[in-house]
């Protein structure tokens, strides 16, 4: 369903994706881990086409579409969600409002009727209860005064309605504590349908605990450096990253030096 | 991406304006210009009384020996007031007493701006009066609201009908000498809505004057005059559109309002004149004198405006608060997109014990805009306990447009509570976004935001009105994402 292929892209000339390749099957979980400055954060952004990168070489094909070519508006649409690392507060627009212009956005692109209101409210209510939302936070204005574990909860409040295809889950477990983190873990599991793919972008282990992998890749400066089952977070979670970095940096410069 | 964004803010920017058709009518105008002889002109084809006539004259004198103003933060270029047609009439049988007698043409007109005229075609239970140029072309509901003692007709005809009311009344809380532009209405004003609630009335239905102007060249100086006897009560609302023309127009109404005690006024205005085009070309120039008096103890005058049209706003709705116990209320929303100025705001003087006022004035500028908020609130020395509370919001689509306020606060009571909030934001390309990748467009994402942002105030609109002052604020900015 979404396969990337050799993605180079910059941020401001500087390159910070150096040609990462990735294929990922309909219900699969991949991971994806790495230190900071990897690139993790700006592939969500290539993904859902934010326009702070600028990609200069490779392909992203989603569903048979070639996705660098749709807006983000698009993208999502047609079924790609991007849990925000730091969701944004949107004062004056309340989550119902909000939520319901995205869900008739995604039905009128998908030629459906738009829902009728107490459709929308049952849905609302049955999502609630799966990521245990409290139901006075829907009744505000997007993520405005949430605290960062409601914050982190709506996102995927906001993932279970809007059903997509290809989730991709950025940081999604910073700043929970752990009661947060198995809730937050345990919507996603819920909500996910077995065909639904899932991109997990995390520095830590803990997440994987919950959200359990098919496939560990290691980011580390701009490409994939290793690919493994889950047993390669437990091993990074012991090791850190410094091996890595280092058999990277061999890797490297064995190559360059091939290359004189 | 910078470009991208101003792209983006380009595009949302250029909405149409969807009232700017000309209608194809027989007029009957008067030479342009404005000398003695014209006010008289006025007065004598409205068939006016003697001391119309004088109360005319007398403003028309004064006005001479006056200047324009120029405090506001507007840059006008110089207007010239010899080139305005001062009246302008569609040419129909006179007083038309039933839609029969009323021409075609202007039953269209109302009916492509959403104000039918047929009584039976209005599903709320709103009463009109249509002003088309210089004139009130009809007044709907008339008999039905006759029938509780509520008096709601033309100007023109209040004059003739209900001279005592309308001279114990007129000029009492915008006096003839007020300002440039209230004195030039008080020379040269043609057509306008009169309304009389009797005592302990509760008016059943939404009132409503629609503006039109569609003679070019003309200016529209319509004068409205609303008095709220005793314990009565009424809800007002009033609608402005104008034809597309490359030349500006002026507009400089007068409003004024009455309120004795126990009663309460709702005034709203959805202002959508024409704004001009996207390079500044044409529009609408509103020179707007409101003022309410709460005149009577527990009296509430509350002032609502959706104000996004027009290519210069002036324009202060304000409350005298003399009645012990009385309110003054200033809700507003002013939109300036493209080239469009804006300088509005309120006045609210406490001179009875008591006294309350509360102000919320939300502008948004887009393109090149400016908005100005400019409000008073003034504590009289007897004014026991008199509260005030405002609050002044500016959001910003873009950096190429402005938000200025200039807040007036003068306290001569000890005992008075006077609160000043403000705030600056900007619709950040991150809110944008995060929309964005929930799958709503730009242009939709804005309109969720401006909408949230000025819901507060549309909510004081009366339900009707709210749905389409909403949309309305989206057509405003469309095209304009910062």
């Amino acid at each position: 369903m979404l396969q990337i292929n050799e993605l180079r892209a910059a941020i401001d000339d500087k390159e910070i994706l150096k040609g990462l390749t990735l294929e990922v099957k309909p219900g699969e979980i991949h991971a994806i881990m790495g230190p900071n400055g990897s690139g993790k954060s700006t592939l969500a952004n290539v993904l859902t086409g934010r326009d702070i990168a600028t990609v200069t070489h490779g392909s992203i094909i989603f569903e048979g579409r070639n996705l660098l070519e749709m807006s983000p508006e698009e993208r999502a649409r047609e079924g790609i969600f991007l849990s925000f690392q730091y969701p944004i507060e949107i004062p004056g627009v309340s989550m119902v409002n909000f939520m319901k212009t995205a869900i008739n956005e995604q039905r009128k692109h998908r030629g459906l009727d738009p829902l009728s209101a107490s459709e929308f409210l049952r849905q609302m209510r049955e999502k609630k209860e799966l990521v245990e939302i409290d139901s006075a936070l829907t009744n505000r204005s997007v993520n405005e005064g949430f605290s960062g574990g409601e914050k982190k909860k709506n996102e995927i409040f906001q993932m279970a309605m809007l059903e997509p295809r290809l989730a991709v889950l950025d940081e999604t477990d910073s700043g929970l504590d752990i009661d947060a983190l198995r809730i937050v873990a345990n919507g996603v599991n819920k909500i996910r349908r077995p065909d639904t793919s899932v991109i997990v972008i995390t520095h830590y282990q803990r997440l994987l605990e919950y959200i359990i992998p098919d496939y560990v890749h290691v980011l580390y400066d701009g490409r994939i450096v290793r690919s493994a089952g889950p047993e390669l977070a437990l091993e990074l979670e012991e090791r850190g990253y410094d091996w890595i970095r280092k058999e990277a940096d061999i890797t490297e410069e064995s190559w360059t030096t091939d290359q004189k | 991406m910078e470009k991208d964004q101003d792209k983006v803010l380009t595009e949302v920017t250029s909405g149409e304006y969807k009232y700017g058709f000309v209608t194809d009518i027989e007029t009957e105008v008067i030479p342009k210009g404005l000398t003695e002889d014209v006010v008289r002109l006025i007065s004598a084809k409205k068939e006016e009384p003697e001391w119309m006539l004088e109360f005319r004259l007398k403003a028309f004198r004064h006005w001479l020996t006056m200047k324009m103003p120029t405090w506001a933060h507007l840059t006008i270029p110089e207007i010239d007031f010899q080139e305005i047609i001062y009246y302008a009439a569609p040419v129909q049988k006179k007083g038309p007493d039933s839609l029969s007698d009323v021409d075609p043409e202007l039953l269209k007109t109302f009916d492509k701006l959403g104000i039918p005229l047929e009584e039976q075609k209005h599903l709320t239970g709103v009463a009109v009066d249509a002003v088309m140029d210089s004139i009130s072309v009809k007044t709907t509901f008339r008999e039905t609201l006759a029938e509780m003692g509520i008096i709601f007709c033309s100007f023109s005809e209040a004059v003739r009908e209900h001279p005592t009311l309308v001279q114990k009344y007129l000029a009492s809380v915008v006096p003839y000498t007020d300002n440039f532009f209230a004195t030039l209405n008080s020379a040269v004003f043609s057509d306008g809505s009169f309304c009389y609630i009797p005592k302990g009335v509760r008016c059943p239905m939404e009132l409503s004057t629609y503006f039109r102007i569609n003679t070019s060249n003309t200016g529209q100086f319509e004068r409205t005059l609303l008095i709220a006897d005793e314990e009565s009560y009424v809800s007002y609302l009033e609608g402005c559109t104008a034809p597309m023309r490359d030349e500006n127009q002026l507009h400089a109404a007068v409003v004024e309002i009455i309120a004795e005690r126990g009663a309460e006024v709702k005034y709203s205005t959805v202002q959508n004149w024409y704004p001009g085009d996207k390079n500044g070309k044409g529009g609408i120039y509103n020179f707007v004198t409101k003022r309410g008096i709460c005149k009577g103890d527990d009296s509430k005058i509350s002032w609502t405006q959706v104000e996004t049209g027009s290519a210069v706003t002036w324009k202060y709705p304000s409350c005298i608060l003399r009645g012990n116990n009385s309110t003054g209320e200033f809700y507003s929303v002013a939109v300036t997109n493209n080239y469009q100025q804006a300088d509005t705001g309120t006045k609210m003087i406490h001179i009875g014990k008591n006294t309350k006022s509360t102000i919320v004035s939300k502008g948004i500028s887009a393109g090149f805009g400016q908005n100005s908020y400019r409000g008073l609130v003034k504590v009289l020395g007897k004014a026991e306990g008199a509260r005030n509370f405002s609050q002044c919001d500016s959001l910003l689509l873009g950096d190429k447009c402005g938000a200025h306020t200039f807040p007036y606060i003068e306290v001569d009571n000890p005992t008075a509570i006077v609160e000043h909030e403000a705030t600056t934001s900007r619709i950040g390309e991150d809110q944008i976004f995060y929309c964005n990748q929930r799958g709503i467009s730009t242009e939709d994402a804005i309109g969720l935001i401006v909408n949230g942002y000025a819901r507060e105030v549309i909510n004081k609109l009366p339900m009707e009105f709210a749905v389409e002052a909403q949309k309305l604020l989206q057509i405003s900015l469309e095209g304009s994402v910062g």
